[in-house]
């Protein structure tokens, strides 16, 4: 279990030192200022569309750190050495779940909440949607890690990433940007419902990719 | 034919009619041969024979396609990839890999000294020459409690003093009753208790 916090320690303290982490946070605040320029100041449609939009960003910032995921510890011989000290692929790949959504988690709610005063969202609306994001980001740091490792080592994995994430994302983006309209009763618990879907496939899913990767 | 596997864990590493097919391509069938406490083996052959393939089968990376291996619980394997973070200094990273194996920073200093580079501590792995880098890999497995060493052309881009360095490594390991198995072209400063010598498989099946 010890090994277990060794390497989340590393992954997460590596993501903070690296400025990886706030990488995705600058994204994410960029597209949330671009949306008022695009489509004007006007209050009542900001405050209509604006959720939606930080949820499309969110799931946009989602792709950002894909290619440093995997990619390099599986290049390094990382997960080599790992697997020769008896961890499991699963493990590993738990491992990098949780390291990963320390790193995207907390600083992506933070900018959510910047980003939401530029729609001029407030209140219960507000709360709404960090409780949406709040549910939704463990899945997303899943997603990004299963298709992390699917694509490591292949040509081109970025725009593969891309296109493997949006139709994954899309139930997540149904019942997320869904429980911020108000006949969104019961969207949030069909969200938590598929995060924790997600989650649980992740570590097997990812493993298995992983260990098809030595192959 | 009967699946090959990775079976059970035992002091001495054992190999039995251990085959390897990698891409569609078998590279080995039926090598048998062990290892006791104390005990060194050299495996030698022409490029792309399998060397470096029944390495990381034996450190349980790959599967073999038939037959089946014992080897021991506690293992290190010396490749040609670095598994350390390169811009961290070296002290830090190898710090992490200590972790992992239960050591401690004494430990850390003893690995880096025993390699030749508690002199570059403080200096990021990136930085490393090919020799360092080597000697880094070096210290990664000197630092485990491995029975098992698994080395990969251990003696590549190092200098004659570094190969006598790690010639006195490798002999404390066997002195401690450690096992080595080793793919070198580079003659070892040590004595091996047999040489596997693995033949391109076309050859092999022509004499026969």
């Amino acid at each position: 279990m010890s090994s277990i916090a060794t390497i989340i320690w590393r992954d997460v303290r590596q993501s903070y030192a690296s400025g990886g982490t706030w990488l995705p946070v600058i994204f994410y605040l960029s597209a949330a200022t671009l949306f008022p320029f695009a489509v004007g100041p006007d209050r009542a449609l900001l405050l209509q569309t604006g959720g939606g939009i930080l949820w499309i960003a969110a799931l946009l910032a989602t792709l950002l750190p894909l290619d440093r995921l995997i990619q390099p510890d599986l290049e390094n011989g990382v997960y080599d050495q790992m697997i020769v000290r008896g961890l499991s692929d699963e493990m590993i790949a738990a491992a990098r779940l949780v390291s990963h959504w320390l790193a995207f988690g907390p600083p992506l709610l933070l900018a959510a909440f910047l980003a939401s005063g530029l729609m001029g969202l407030e209140g219960a609306a507000l709360g709404t949607l960090l409780a949406s994001l709040a549910i939704a980001t463990p899945a997303l740091a899943g997603l990004a890690v299963m298709i992390a490792a699917l694509t490591a080592g292949l040509k081109g994995a970025g725009a593969l990433g891309g296109l493997l994430l949006v139709p994954l994302a899309i139930p997540l983006l149904i019942f997320g940007a869904g429980s911020l309209s108000s006949q969104g009763n019961g969207a949030l618990l069909f969200l938590a419902a598929i995060s924790l879907l997600l989650v649980a496939i992740t570590p097997f899913a990812a493993g298995a990719a992983l260990s098809a990767n030595r192959e | 034919m009967n699946k090959g596997q990775s079976t059970g864990s035992d002091d001495r590493l054992l190999a039995e009619a251990l085959s390897c097919t990698r891409g569609g391509r078998v590279l080995f069938r039926g090598l048998d041969f062990s290892l006791e406490p104390g005990q060194a083996g050299l495996l030698t052959g022409p490029n792309g024979v399998g060397k470096s393939s029944l390495l990381r089968l034996l450190s349980g990376l790959l599967k073999p396609s038939a037959g089946s291996c014992v080897v021991p619980e506690a293992k290190a394997l010396c490749d040609d990839r670095l598994a350390l973070d390169e811009h961290l200094p070296f002290e830090q990273a190898l710090r992490f890999w200590a972790r992992l194996d239960g050591k401690g920073e004494a430990d850390v200093a003893t690995a880096m000294k025993r390699a030749g580079l508690n002199h570059l501590a403080e200096v990021p792995v990136r930085y490393f020459s090919t020799g360092q880098r080597q000697r880094a890999r070096l210290a990664r497995t000197y630092l485990t409690d491995a029975r098992l060493w698994l080395l990969d052309e251990p003696a590549n881009g190092l200098d004659t003093d570094s190969v006598d360095q790690l010639g006195r490594a490798l002999q404390s390991h066997l002195d401690g009753s450690g096992i080595i198995l080793a793919a070198s072209h580079i003659p070892l400063p040590i004595a091996f208790d047999f040489t596997l010598k693995l033949e391109p498989l076309e050859q092999v099946e022509a004499e026969l």
